[in-house]
């Protein structure tokens, strides 16, 4: 292993920082899973970003209902992965279905850590009653069993992307507060937090600039364990039927809508299972292999 | 210890309180949408009216919640707009039948996965470590709702071992239950066991293992009496947690398998808007979730002496 020995932490430039950011996750070669979990998320990311050109049909057009893998259209082309009930190719709604996951699931994640964090910063920094307030408020919010909360939440405003966002942001955030105040109690106590007061800088200042920075390794962790589990509960309300309404592809929905003919047609169901596990199995290799490679220096 | 353990139930009921308000607020604050919701959306306005002066919802916000939590506490829920009899009456049946789930999940779930936790943790890096580490990984990335239809593609319609549905018509048949309890086992004792693994790879590398290895004890000896004890405690907190995770999974895997129980309820009445049946399982839902968690703090500090005795 190579031994990386900083005794002073260099003036945090952009670029600077930019290259430390590069060396950690250069550091992750060192972690098997790691490697795997990577290679799983971006193979996902780059089959969603290249959508349009790698599907072979309209994810939804209706072609030829029920047709087994491997199927040859007549109007050309080949059903690889066959067509659902409706006659709409699986490989196509799995390739655009990654898109529609891609999109809502970072996004809520960052939603949630947008007022986790600030939630955070604020209870650990100021403490005294932003935290009593803070911390007892989410004390009760995380007392619900997750998906009761959701199906209460969806139940009352309605199931839609913006809404499915909104349940997760308000489910999550709690979550991540705690974290980020627990890590914001250990540094509030640093020499540099005390300069920076000493120099007379906000309080804002040193929250985001001054402790936020240097509290996102645990961080990083966990947002990649949330993300995972973010998209299995974007796949639970899918499969329930309160999550993104039909016909976009939602891997979640197509298993839900396919899963009473699965004993005639696995393959309708088996497909968007195996994509689905793939991507939460990615994240939860790539949580594991960074968190083992930031325990090692 | 008293102080303690009052403190908690104290917060407990505290939690209990504010979540009644804001679920109250959230499903009753217009009694509008209520009338609707209770009638149906077909009914007269006048028909609302009516209802609503008879059900006392003209009343200052502040007194409905007063009379609302009073019938809760004597276990007056309300009636069931789909069912059309008392919500308890549909409330107490299905929360046995989730019990009985609950208990066969746990029942096989936790001696499974504190055993693989401690073999995977005795020798942290070996290749039964890795072995089960991996596995629990996989394991705990198949969503629960995935992994319902892989098994029931294998078994039910694969091998035609298990019936397809739990939906227990004709009386009770375990024969059913199989299906849905390994669903849960299977997303479930991942987390634990790592848990476990965690806590009891901590252990061996404190001191007093060590010296306990040096002084010359067998192994198993050092494993069952001096390591154990100490690396269950961490556990024993994240099982009583999973409760929480419980009453999610079985959720999804009632309403799979058409299992009459308390999750397959609450899904019900929320995509019916069935509100008195959301606001009841919601309720008994938080309850359980806060109980389990109170426990697993006061059984923590009990079981911890180093926390016990200060």
């Amino acid at each position: 292993m190579s031994n990386i020995v900083e005794t002073v932490t260099p003036a945090p430039t952009t670029g600077a920082a930019f290259m430390r950011a590069i060396k950690s996750f250069a550091l992750l070669r060192e972690s098997v899973p790691g490697m795997i979990g990577a290679g799983l998320v971006l193979f996902w990311v780059i089959v969603a970003i290249l959508a349009p050109l790698i599907a072979p049909f309209d994810p939804l057009a209706i072609l030829q209902p029920m047709a087994k893998p491997g199927t040859d259209f007549a109007q050309g082309g080949t059903f690889w992965l066959g067509t659902d009930h409706l006659g709409r190719d699986i490989l196509s709604r799995i390739i655009y279905g990654s898109q529609t996951v891609l999109f809502y699931a970072p996004l809520a994640t960052l939603c949630a850590y947008t007022f986790g964090i600030l939630m955070g910063l604020a209870a650990g920094y100021h403490l005294g009653w932003w935290d009593i307030i803070l911390s007892r408020v989410s004390d009760i919010i995380l007392s619900f069993p997750v998906l009761v909360l959701y199906i209460i939440i969806i139940a009352t405003i309605g199931s839609s992307g913006i809404n499915i966002i909104i349940a997760i942001t308000f489910a999550s955030a709690p979550g991540i507060m705690r974290i980020v105040r627990g890590l914001v109690l250990d540094l509030r106590n640093r020499d540099y937090v005390a300069a920076a007061q000493t120099r007379g800088e906000s309080a804002m200042y040193i929250m985001l600039v001054e402790i936020l920075p240097n509290a996102r390794g645990p961080l990083i962790v966990d947002a990649c364990l949330r993300l995972g589990y973010v998209i299995i509960t974007i796949g639970v309300l899918g499969f329930l039927g309160l999550g993104l309404p039909p016909p976009d592809p939602d891997w979640g929905g197509m298993i839900n809508e396919t899963r009473k003919m699965a004993m005639f047609f696995p393959h309708m169901t088996v497909f968007p299972v195996i994509a689905i596990s793939s991507l939460i199995l990615g994240f939860n290799l790539l949580a594991d292999g960074l968190r083992e490679v930031s325990l090692r220096d | 210890m008293l102080i303690l353990i009052s403190k908690r139930i104290g917060f407990m009921i505290l939690t209990m309180l504010v979540v009644s308000v804001v679920l109250f607020l959230l499903l009753e604050y217009s009694p509008g949408s209520v009338a609707t919701k209770v009638l149906g959306p077909y009914s007269s306005e006048e028909a609302r009216q009516l209802w609503l002066e008879r059900h006392g919802y003209f009343e200052p916000l502040w007194y409905r919640y007063g009379a609302w939590l009073g019938n809760f506490l004597v276990g007056d829920f309300g009636d069931s707009v789909r069912f059309r009899v008392p919500v308890s009456e549909v409330l107490w049946p299905r929360l046995w039948n989730t019990a009985i789930l609950g208990f066969w999940t746990f029942a096989i779930m936790i001696p499974l996965s504190l055993i693989l936790g401690v073999l995977a943790g005795m020798r942290e890096g070996s290749r039964l470590d890795r072995i089960i580490s991996v596995g629990s990984i996989i394991t705990t990335s198949v969503p629960e709702f995935a992994s319902t239809v892989l098994l029931s593609a294998i078994f039910v319609y694969g091998l035609k071992w298990l019936p397809g549905t739990s939906s227990m018509t004709s009386g009770f048949d375990f024969m059913q239950l199989i299906l849905p309890v390994m669903v849960l086992i299977i997303y479930d004792f991942g987390y634990v066991a790592r848990m476990t693994r965690a806590s009891m790879a901590e252990v061996m590398t404190s001191h007093y293992i060590r010296t306990a290895i040096l002084k010359g004890l067998p192994y198993r000896q050092v494993i069952m009496k001096h390591a154990l004890r100490n690396a269950l405690i961490a556990p024993f907190t994240v099982i009583m947690l999973q409760i929480n995770w419980l009453l999610s999974g079985v959720i999804v895997v009632e309403f799979f398998f058409a299992y009459k129980g308390f999750g397959a309820l609450l899904l019900e009445a929320s995509l019916n808007q069935d509100l008195y049946v959301i606001e009841a399982c919601a309720m008994v839902a938080v309850f359980v979730a806060v109980t389990s968690q109170t426990i697993a703090d006061i059984g923590y500090t009990y079981l911890n002496p180093r926390i016990r005795f200060t």
